[in-house]
C-alpha cells in the first residue's frame, strides 16, 4: 500500500509545484481517496507520531474528509498530497492552512512570516511535515531570508519526503554554477545535507567540482560535505579520499581545518596522505581557525606517534632512579613487575646508547609550532596542545604546558571538570610538573562537588614528603566541611598519602583515629574503613587503635564500618585476645538485625576466633552458625555451611579441615590504594575516552613509539609539484597581499629550521608568509625566477635612460659589491633573502630589512642581482659550481674591505642591512666625490624599486582581478600637475577580462583625472602595467572611481600619502638658505626626535627621507645636517625640509612650506620615517 | 561531531532542539534528567554522560542546560568551549542568555545555530562575522522589518569569513573613533581563620571596547609586562609581538572583546585589600549561636573600597538569624540558607560591624564546621597587581582616536575560612 501511495503522490505533488492543469490532478484524486481511508491502519508515515496523535489523526481523518471536501474546488490537489505526508496537517487544518496561503501568496513578507512560524514549530520539536510541499516551492524565492528558512526546513525533513525533497534539486545544482561563491557555497551546502540517498552522485560530482572551486570558502564548504556523504554512503569512500588528498594540498588556512576534519571522519588510517603535508600543516597551524586547530594538532599527535622515535628514550636511564623513587613510597608495588620494567629499561637504555637520540626535525617543528597556541582563548585548542605535548615531548619540555592548564580551572566548571580530569591523568607520571602549582587546586567551600573531588584527587597525586605537611594541613579544614560525600573522599584522600608516604603514615593514622569520634556516622564509617587498610600494612603495632575500634561498634551503624571492625578484629585477634571474644558475643546477641555484609563478617570472625581461641569461643561460634543456617540470604547459609564443614572438625569432613588454620589466618596482603586514575594515559588525553575511561565510537588508538622510526623523507615536498592552477594563483597573490597586509604572528626572527627542506619551508613561512608560504621552496619555480627578473628588466626600461648613463661607472662596482654580498649574505641568511627575493621590487618598508635598503642601489641592480641569485639557486642545485661562487667572494672581499674602511667610518653592527646600506653608501659616497648637480639630482630621485605598492582591489573582491598601484614619483607627461599612478592589474581568473576602463570619476573640487588607456583584453594569469594621473591639488583627499571589466564594476579609491604629492627640485646650498629664510613663522614647523638606533648617520636619513617624501637632497657643507628640496606638484609651492643630528642620535627635524597642512603632514611621515 | 542540541529550561522542559545531522528524538535527554536528579545541585551535573548509543555533553549557564548529543569520539572541551560561545553568542545578540529571549527570538536562534555549525563542526563562530550574517535585533530594525518586508540576513558573504582576520568585519565606519581598554583584576584567596593567606593570585582580564574605522592597527604596551606572568589572547594579537617586545600588537575587531586575560606572577605578594574580623561560634546547648563580623581596610592603595558584600552559606541547622549591622542591611533566605550582608562603601573610620544571634531548632548537634565567608569587593581605578598601560598607537589610519583606559579591581574567589 505504501508503494501504491508513493506512486500515486509524487506525481500529485510535482502537479502542485508545477502547478499545471487541475483536471489531471482530480481525476487522480478520486482514485486516491479510497486509498487514504483513516482506518486503513497506520502507515510507515505516521511511525513518528505518538499514539494520541494518531488518536486524534483518526477521528480527524474523518471529519477532515468532509472538511476537505468543502475546500477541494479551491486547493484540493494541494491538501491532499500534504495529506497523504504527515499527520498534523488534520489534526489543525485551520492553522495550517493559513500557512500554506501565506506561503503561496506574491508578498515575501508574508512568507517569511509563514516560514518563521513553520521554523519556530521545528525549534519546539512540532512536527511540520506535512508543510513540505508548500514550503519547497519557495527554494527558489528570491527573499534571503526566506530562502534560509526554507533550507533549515528542507535539511529537517528531506530525509523523510525523500521523493518531494529531489524536487528542490534542481534549484541547488543551479546555485552551484552560480558566479556568486556566497550561492555556490550554500547551495552545495544544502544539497550535501539532503540526505537522501538517489542523489549520491549528484553529490559527488558538485563536491569534486566545488573542491577545485577558484573560492576557498567553496572549498571549505566542500570539505565539509565529504564526512556528510561519507555518512550516508559509505559505499564512496574512495572517491572521497582522492577529494580529500587534494583538499589536503590545499594552502589556505581557511580549508586546512575542514578538510583535515573529514580526514578524520573518513579515513583516519591513511596516514600517508598526511606524509606530504605534514610540515605545511604545521606552518599554517597557528593562522587557522580555533577549531580546526584543535582537530589538526589531534590528528598530528597520532601522526607524529607513528612517524617519530620517542623523545624520552635516552632518559630511561634517569627514569630508572625515578622509579627506585617510586618504589620507596609505594612498597606495595609489585616487585616481580618493577624488575621487568627495570629490565625493560636497561634495554632501551642499551639502545640509546648504541644510537644517540636525535630528534627529528619534523618532531621539532610540530613543537615549536604548536606551543604558542598554548595562549589561546579556547580551552579545547589548550588542551589540544598540552596533550600533544603530554605524548610527544621530551620530558624536560613537558612543564610548559603546567602554567597554561592550571590557567583553564579559572573557566566554567564544564572545562575544569575534563581539565582535573587530564591533569589528574598527567599528575601520575609527571608529579613534578604540577608541584608548583599545589595552591591552584586547593578547594573553595563553593565549588560543585565533583570539582572538589578531583581537585582532591590530583593534591593527592602531587603529595610528596615535602610538601605532605601543607598539604594534610589543608585536608584537615576539608574534613570539617558541610558536604559530606566531599568529606569522605577527603578521608580516602588522607589514606592514600599515608600509604604512599611512610613518614606521615603515624600521623595519618592518628589524625584518622580523632574522626572516629566525629559525630557524623559517615565520617567515622569511612575512617574506619581507611585505618582498617591502613592496619593491615603494620598491624602489630597497633593494637591500641584495634581496641578503640573495637569499642566503636556499639555506636558505629554504617554497615561498611561495621563489617571493617569486624574484619580487623577477626584477622589481628592474637592483637587483642581479651576483647575478640566479647565482641563476638555482642555481635551474636544482634545478629539477626545486622546488615548482609555484617553478617558475614561475624561469620568469619566467629570462624576465626573459633581456630584460635576455641575454648572461649566454641557455643558462640556454634551459635552464630545456627543463626546463620536459617538466615533468608542464600548467600549467608552459605557461608555459614561452608565454615561449619571446614572448621568443625567431623569425620566425614573432607582434608582441607587440617587446614582450615591457614586458610583463614594466612597472611594477606595490604590492599593497594592508587588512583583511579592510574593507566588512563594509554588513551590520548583530552579524548571523550579518556574523560569516560572507556572506548568511545571511533577512537582512534594513540600508536606507540615505533622502534625504528620510518623514513622521514617521506615529508619532503618535491620542488615542482605540479600545483593545481587556482593554488599557484593564490598563493602567488597571497604573497602580495602580505605586503600589505603583515600577517598574524609571523616571526621574522624566527629561527632557522631544522633540515634542510624543513628549513626553507619554516623559512619562507617566516619570512612574513606563514600563511601561504609554506609551499614557497616548493612550487616557485624557475620560471617565476625568471620572471620576476624580467619584471625587474621592465622596471628597468622605465627608469630614465639618462640616470643609467650617468651611473654607468657607479653601477659596475655596485653590481660587483651587490652580488658578493648577497652571495655572502644569501650563505649567512639564507632564509632572509629568500622573502625578499620574491619581493624585491615592492618589498616596503615595513619590513625592517628593506627599510635600511637602499632601494636605489637595489633598482639599479636587480637585473644583476637577478642573475645572481639565479646562478647562486644553480650551484645550490649543482655543487660543483661551487668554485665560481667562492671566487667571486674572494673578489668581493677585498672590494668590501676596502669600502668599509674608506667609506664607512663606524661599521654598523647588524648584520643583516650591511649588504643594501653598503651599497647605498658607495654610491652615495661616489656622488659625493664628483659633486657636480647633475650627478647629485637624479641620484636623490626615489628609487622605483622601493615604491610602496598599495592595494586598490584585492584579488576576491576583485573577483580574481587583482590591482594594486605605487606613485612612481616620475613626471607624469600629459600634464606636469598630476602625480603619476603606476598600475599593476593582474587576472587570477580562469577566464580573460576585457575592456578594463575607468568611469565614474568622483572627485573633490579642483581634482582632476586622467585616466589611462582602456586594456583591451587581459588573458587569464596575465598581468597588465597602466599609468594614469591624478591632480590631487595638493590635498591627500582620496580619488574615487569605478574600475569596470567587460563584466564588473569595482568601487576603488586612491588615496596619496602627502610625501607623493611633491616632486623634487635641485636648489643649491645658498638657494636652500636663501628660500628658507622667507619661509619663518608660520610656514616653518619644527620637532625634535630621537632617530631610530638603525639611522644615527647620514646616508640612512638621506634614504628614509626620501622614501617617506619625493624630494631631493641639496649638497651641504656640514656633515651634521642632511636637507631636502621639493616643489609640490600642483601650485608648486616650495618644501624644504632640513634634519639637523645632534650627539647620540638626537635631530631636529625643520620643515619649511607654504602650505601650512602640507607641512604639518608631511613632519608627521618624516618624524614617523626617522623614529621607527 | 555535535549531532543535536536541546536547550532545557530549569525545571526541566525541552523548549528548543535543533539537529545537524539525522533527527535524534528527545527520548535521549532522559539519561541526562535522570543524572539531573541524582545530583541535586544543577552544578553537580556530571557535564559528560553516557548512554547506550550517544554521549550528551552538557553545560549549564543562566540556569539554562545546553545539551548536545555526540555520537563519536570528539574531545569533550572542544564541545564544551562551543556550547558556551553558543552562550556568548546569544547573550551579545540579545543582552543576555535566558529561557525567554531565546523563545522570543527563536528564529533568529536557529537561524545563528545554522550558521554556527555545519554538519556538527563549527563554521561561524566570531560573533563580527555572524553579525554581519544575521543582524542582531534591535528595536529599530524590528519595526523598519515589518514595514518594509526587510530581512535580518545579510546577503553579502561576510568578508571576514576569507580574510586573515576574520575577527573584524570590513568597511567599519563611526564618526567618533574610539577604543575603550577596561583593566578589571579580580582577587582570588583563601585566608584562613586567623587572617592569613592561604592562597592568592590575581587574574586580570583586559576588555576592550573598539569602536574604530577601516583598519586600525593597535599597539598597546605596559609600563611594567614583567608583571604578567602566564597570559592567554584573543586571537587577534600577534603572538610573536608579544614574545619578543611585550606589546600587544592586533587588528581588533569591531565592538565589544576580551583581548587578553593574564595571571600575575605568584612570587609576588598579593595585597589583599580588606580584612576580615569574624567570630562565628554554635553554642552545645540552648540551640543557638553567635556571629561577629567587621570588616576593615588593609592594603587599598589609598582607594576607597566599594560595593562590599559578605555571603555566607549557612549550615542546614540555622532556622533563622537576628543580627543588627552598622552599615548596609542583610538579608537571610530561610530556603537556602545564605545570609547576604550588602555593605556598600568601606568607611575606614567606621568600620561596618555586624553582630547578633543565629537561632537553631533545639535538639538538632551543633553544626561541626563554621561557614566560610565569600567576600565581594570593587575598588575602582586599580589595578591591584600595579599593571599599567602606558600607551596606545594606532597604525594603518589617518585620524586620532579618542582612547581611554580604566582599571577596577573586584574580588574574584575570595573566601575565608572560619
Amino acid at each position: 500500500m505504501t508503494t501504491m501511495q508513493k506512486l500515486l503522490q509524487l506525481p500529485v505533488n510535482a502537479v502542485n509545484i508545477v502547478k499545471t492543469v487541475q483536471s489531471q490532478v482530480q481525476g487522480q484524486e478520486e482514485d486516491k481517496s479510497p486509498v487514504l481511508t483513516p482506518d486503513s491502519g497506520p502507515q510507515t508515515w505516521y511511525s513518528a507520531l505518538q499514539p494520541d496523535e494518531l488518536r486524534h489523526l483518526r477521528s480527524g481523518g474523518t471529519g477532515g474528509g468532509g472538511g476537505g471536501g468543502g475546500d477541494q474546488e479551491e486547493r484540493a490537489p494541494l491538501e491532499d498530497g500534504g495529506g497523504g505526508g504527515g499527520g498534523t496537517f488534520q489534526t489543525q487544518p485551520l492553522r495550517h492552512d493559513d500557512l500554506k496561503e501565506m506561503l503561496d501568496s506574491n508578498k515575501d513578507s508574508l512568507k517569511l512570516e509563514a516560514m518563521k512560524r513553520i521554523v519556530a514549530m521545528i525549534a519546539r520539536g512540532k512536527n511540520a511535515s506535512d508543510l513540505f510541499p508548500a514550503v519547497v516551492k519557495n527554494v527558489a524565492c528570491k527573499n534571503i531570508e526566506v530562502k534560509k528558512l526554507v533550507y533549515v526546513y528542507l535539511v529537517r525533513y528531506a530525509e523523510e519526503q525523500q521523493d518531494l525533497a529531489l524536487l528542490s534539486i534542481s534549484t541547488f545544482q543551479r546555485g552551484l554554477k552560480d558566479p556568486n561563491q556566497l550561492i555556490r557555497a550554500s547551495a552545495l551546502r544544502v544539497l550535501s545535507s539532503i540526505r537522501v540517498t538517489i542523489i549520491v552522485p549528484i553529490m559527488m560530482l558538485a563536491i569534486k567540482e566545488a573542491a577545485s572551486d577558484m573560492s576557498p570558502y567553496v572549498r571549505k564548504t566542500a570539505a565539509h560535505a565529504i564526512p556528510k556523504l561519507y555518512s550516508l554512503d559509505p559505499e564512496q569512500k574512495d572517491q572521497l579520499i582522492e577529494v580529500i588528498e587534494k583538499l589536503l594540498a590545499d594552502k589556505t588556512t581557511l580549508v586546512a581545518g575542514s578538510v583535515v576534519m573529514a580526514f578524520e571522519e573518513v579515513c583516519p588510517e591513511r596516514i600517508d596522505l598526511i606524509h606530504k603535508n605534514y610540515r605545511k600543516l604545521c606552518n599554517l597551524l597557528i593562522d587557522v581557525e580555533e577549531w580546526g586547530q584543535v582537530v589538526i594538532i589531534n590528528m598530528l599527535t597520532r601522526y607524529a606517534r607513528t612517524q617519530f622515535l620517542n623523545p624520552n628514550i635516552n632518559e630511561s636511564l634517569l627514569e630508572e632512579g625515578g622509579v627506585g623513587e617510586k618504589t620507596f613510597y609505594g612498597s606495595d608495588e609489585d616487585e616481580d613487575e618493577d624488575e621487568d620494567e627495570k629490565e625493560k629499561k636497561a634495554e632501551a637504555a642499551a639502545l640509546a646508547k648504541r644510537k644517540p637520540y636525535v630528534m627529528d626535525p619534523d618532531h621539532r617543528l610540530l613543537l615549536r609550532n604548536t606551543k604558542p597556541l598554548l595562549q589561546s582563548r579556547n580551552a579545547a585548542v589548550v588542551m589540544a596542545v598540552a596533550q600533544l605535548y603530554f605524548h610527544l615531548a621530551p620530558k624536560a619540555e613537558v612543564g610548559v604546558i603546567a602554567k597554561a592548564l592550571v590557567r583553564l580551572l579559572r573557566s566554567h566548571s564544564e572545562v575544569q571538570y575534563v581539565v582535573l580530569q587530564n591533569v589528574a591523568t598527567m599528575t601520575i607520571k609527571r608529579r613534578g610538573m604540577f608541584e608548583p602549582y599545589l595552591k591552584s587546586f586547593y578547594i573553595r567551600s563553593t565549588d560543585p562537588t565533583q570539582i572538589k573531588v578531583l581537585k582532591l584527587e590530583v593534591l593527592t597525586n602531587l603529595a610528596n614528603e615535602t610538601n605532605i605537611s601543607t598539604i594534610l594541613r589543608e585536608f584537615q579544614t576539608y574534613i570539617k566541611s558541610m558536604d559530606k560525600d566531599f568529606v569522605a573522599a577527603t578521608i580516602q584522600a588522607i589514606g592514600r598519602c599515608a600509604t604512599n608516604i611512610g613518614e606521615v603514615r603515624d600521623t595519618c593514622l592518628n589524625g584518622l583515629v580523632q574522626l572516629l569520634s566525629n559525630r557524623d556516622e559517615l565520617v567515622v564509617a569511612e575512617s574506619v574503613v581507611v585505618i582498617k587498610k591502613l592496619l593491615q600494612m603494620q598491624p602489630e603495632k597497633h593494637s591500641d587503635i584495634i581496641k578503640h575500634m573495637a569499642k566503636l561498634t556499639d555506636n558505629i551503624q554504617v554497615p561498611m564500618a561495621r563489617a571493617s571492625i569486624l574484619w580487623l578484629i577477626g584477622e589481628y585477634c592474637e592483637h587483642v585476645p581479651k576483647i575478640a571474644p566479647d565482641v563476638l558475643r555482642k555481635m551474636a546477641k544482634s545478629f539477626t538485625n545486622e546488615e548482609d555484609i555484617v553478617k558475614l563478617q561475624i561469620i568469619n570472625l566467629a570462624a576465626k576466633l573459633y581456630l584460635t581461641n576455641s575454648k572461649q569461643t566454641k557455643l558462640l561460634t556454634q551459635y552464630v552458625l545456627n543463626l546463620a543456617k536459617y538466615d533468608q540470604n542464600y548467600d549467608i547459609r552459605d557461608r555459614a555451611r561452608f565454615i561449619r564443614q571446614l572448621i568443625v572438625p567431623t569425620e566425614k569432613s573432607g582434608a582441607l579441615s587440617k587446614y582450615a588454620k591457614k586458610l583463614f589466618l594466612a597472611l594477606k596482603p595490604a590492599p593497594v590504594l592508587e588512583s583511579p586514575f592510574k593507566d588512563r594515559d594509554h588513551f590520548q588525553l583530552g579524548s571523550l575516552s579518556h574523560l569516560l575511561n572507556a572506548k568511545a565510537g571511533g577512537y582512534q588508538e594513540l600508536p606507540d613509539w615505533p622502534e625504528a622510526a620510518p623514513d622521514p623523507s617521506v615529508r619532503n615536498v618535491e620542488v615542482k609539484e605540479s600545483v593545481p592552477e587556482w593554488t599557484k594563483c593564490s598563493s602567488r597573490e597571497k604573497r602580495k597581499e602580505k605586503k600589505v597586509e603583515k600577517p598574524f604572528y609571523s616571526d621574522s626572527e624566527g629561527e632557522s629550521g631544522p633540515t634542510e627542506s624543513a628549513d626553507s619551508e619554516s623559512d619562507s613561512a617566516s619570512g612574513s608568509e606563514s600563511a601561504s608560504g609554506s609551499e614557497e621552496s616548493g612550487s616557485r619555480s624557475e620560471s617565476e625566477e625568471s620572471e620576476e627578473a624580467s619584471e625587474s628588466e621592465e622596471e628597468e626600461e622605465e627608469e630614465e635612460e639618462k640616470k643609467k648613463k650617468k651611473q654607468k661607472e657607479v653601477k659596475k662596482t655596485v653590481q660587483e659589491s651587490e652580488s658578493e654580498q648577497s652571495s655572502e649574505e644569501d650563505r649567512k641568511h639564507e632564509r632572509k633573502s629568500k622573502p625578499r627575493k620574491s619581493d624585491t621590487e615592492s618589498e616596503s618598508d615595513e619590513d625592517e630589512e628593506s627599510e635600511s635598503e637602499s632601494s636605489q642601489s637595489e633598482s639599479e641592480d636587480s637585473e644583476s642581482e637577478a642573475e645572481v641569485k639565479k646562478k647562486k639557486k644553480a650551484s645550490e642545485a649543482k655543487p660543483p659550481s661551487k668554485p665560481v661562487k667562492k671566487e667571486s667572494k674572494k673578489e668581493k672581499k677585498e672590494m668590501s674591505l676596502l669600502d668599509l674602511d674608506d667609506f664607512e667610518p663606524s661599521p654598523s653592527p647588524q648584520v643583516t642591512p650591511v649588504n643594501t646600506f653598503l651599497s647605498n653608501s658607495l654610491v652615495t659616497d661616489l656622488e659625493g666625490l664628483s659633486l657636480s648637480d647633475s650627478v647629485l639630482a637624479p641620484a636623490t630621485i626615489a628609487p622605483s624599486s622601493a615604491l610602496k605598492s598599495y592595494e586598490l582591489l584585492h584579488r576576491i573582491t576583485g573577483e580574481g582581478l587583482s590591482v594594486e598601484y605605487c606613485f612612481s614619483r616620475q613626471p607624469f607627461s600629459p600634464d606636469a600637475n598630476m602625480v603619476a599612478v603606476q598600475m599593476q592589474v593582474t587576472n587570477n581568473a580562469t577566464t580573460d577580462t576585457k575592456n578594463l576602463h575607468i568611469e565614474d570619476v568622483k572627485l573633490q573640487s579642483g581634482m582632476r583625472v586622467k585616466e589611462f588607456p582602456e586594456i583591451e583584453l587581459l588573458a587569464a594569469g596575465e598581468t597588465a602595467t597602466a599609468v594614469m594621473g591624478i591632480d590631487f591639488c595638493d590635498s591627500t583627499q582620496a580619488a574615487n572611481f569605478q574600475l569596470c571589466t567587460h563584466a564588473r564594476k569595482f568601487f576603488v579609491s586612491i588615496q596619496p600619502p602627502v610625501g607623493e604629492l611633491m616632486r623634487p627640485v635641485f636648489l643649491t646650498e645658498n638657494e636652500f638658505k636663501k628660500e628658507q629664510g622667507q619661509l619663518m613663522g608660520m610656514n616653518e614647523i619644527t620637532e625634535k626626535l630621537t632617530l631610530d638606533a638603525k639611522c644615527r648617520n647620514e646616508h640612512a636619513i638621506v634614504q628614509r627621507v626620501t622614501t617617506a617624501a619625493n624630494l631631493s637632497r641639496v649638497p651641504c657643507g656640514s656633515d651634521k645636517e642632511c636637507r631636502f628640496a621639493g616643489r609640490t606638484v600642483t601650485s608648486s609651492s616650495l618644501v624644504l625640509v632640513t634634519v639637523a643630528t645632534k650627539e647620540e642620535g638626537a635631530a631636529q627635524l625643520t620643515v619649511n612650506c607654504e602650505k601650512m597642512v602640507i607641512g604639518t603632514m608631511l613632519v608627521k611621515d618624516i618624524l614617523l620615517a626617522l623614529t621607527q | 561531531m555535535i549531532h543535536s542540541l536541546f536547550l532545557i529550561n530549569h525545571s526541566g522542559d525541552i523548549f528548543l532542539e535543533k539537529h545537524w545531522k539525522s533527527v535524534i528524538s528527545r527520548s535521549v535527554c532522559d539519561y541526562f534528567f535522570e543524572a539531573k536528579e541524582k545530583a541535586v545541585d544543577p552544578e553537580n551535573v556530571p557535564p559528560v554522560l553516557q548512554t547506550p548509543h550517544h554521549y550528551l555533553i552538557t553545560v549549564y549557564r543562566g540556569k539554562l542546560f545546553f545539551l548536545s548529543v555526540i555520537q563519536t569520539e570528539v574531545p569533550p572541551l572542544f564541545v564544551i568551549e562551543f556550547l558556551h560561545r553558543v552562550a556568548d553568542t546569544f547573550q551579545d545578540y540579545f543582552g543576555e542568555c535566558s529561557e525567554g529571549v531565546i523563545k522570543d527570538n527563536v528564529v533568529t536562534v536557529y537561524e545563528l545555530l545554522e550558521e554556527m555549525l555545519d554538519n556538527g563542526f563549527p563554521l561561524a563562530t566570531e560573533s563580527n562575522v555572524l553579525k554581519e550574517m544575521i543582524r542582531p535585533p534591535t528595536i529599530l530594525r524590528s519595526v523598519v522589518n515589518t514595514l518594509t518586508g526587510g530581512s535580518n540576513v545579510g546577503d553579502m558573504l561576510p568578508t571576514g569569513q576569507l580574510s586573515n582576520i576574520p575577527w573584524r568585519r570590513a568597511g567599519v565606519k563611526y564618526t567618533n573613533n574610539e577604543a575603550y581598554f577596561d583593566v578589571i583584576e579580580e582577587i582570588d584567596a583563601i585566608l584562613d581563620k586567623s587572617g592569613t593567606t592561604v592562597f592568592a593570585e590575581i587574574q586580570g582580564a583586559i576588555e576592550a571596547c573598539v569602536r574604530l574605522s577601516g583598519m586600525p592597527d593597535l599597539t598597546l604596551s605596559f609600563m611594567n609586562p614583567r608583571l604578567l606572568d602566564d597570559v592567554s589572547f584573543h586571537p587577534c594579537v600577534r603572538f610573536k609581538r608579544w614574545e619578543s617586545e611585550r606589546v600587544l600588537s592586533f587588528i581588533p575587531p569591531d565592538g565589544n572583546f576580551t583581548l587578553m586575560t593574564y595571571h600575575v606572577s605568584s612570587q609576588n605578594l598579593v595585597a589583599i585589600p580588606v580584612y576580615v574580623k569574624q567570630n562565628i561560634s554554635f553554642f552545645e546547648t540552648g540551640s543557638c549561636g553567635r556571629l561577629e563580623i567587621t570588616i576593615g581596610p588593609k592594603q587599598t592603595m589609598g582607594k576607597t573600597v566599594e560595593g562590599l558584600m559578605v555571603t555566607i552559606h549557612m549550615p542546614k541547622a540555622v532556622l533563622s538569624v537576628n543580627l543588627t549591622a552598622t552599615q548596609g542591611n542583610y538579608t537571610y533566605d530561610l530556603a537556602t540558607k545564605v545570609l547576604v550582608w550588602d555593605i556598600g562603601k568601606l568607611n575606614p573610620q567606621k568600620l561596618p560591624n555586624l553582630r547578633g544571634s543565629l537561632s537553631m531548632p533545639s535538639g538538632v548537634p551543633k553544626p561541626e564546621e563554621n561557614p566560610s565567608l565569600n567576600i565581594d569587593l570593587k575598588i575602582q581605578q586599580l589595578a591591584i597587581s600595579g599593571v599599567k598601560v602606558s600607551r596606545l598607537d594606532m597604525y594603518g589610519e589617518k585620524y586620532k582616536p579618542f582612547k581611554g583606559v580604566k582599571y577596577v579591581t573586584k574580588a574574584g574567589k575570595f573566601q575565608v575560612r572560619t
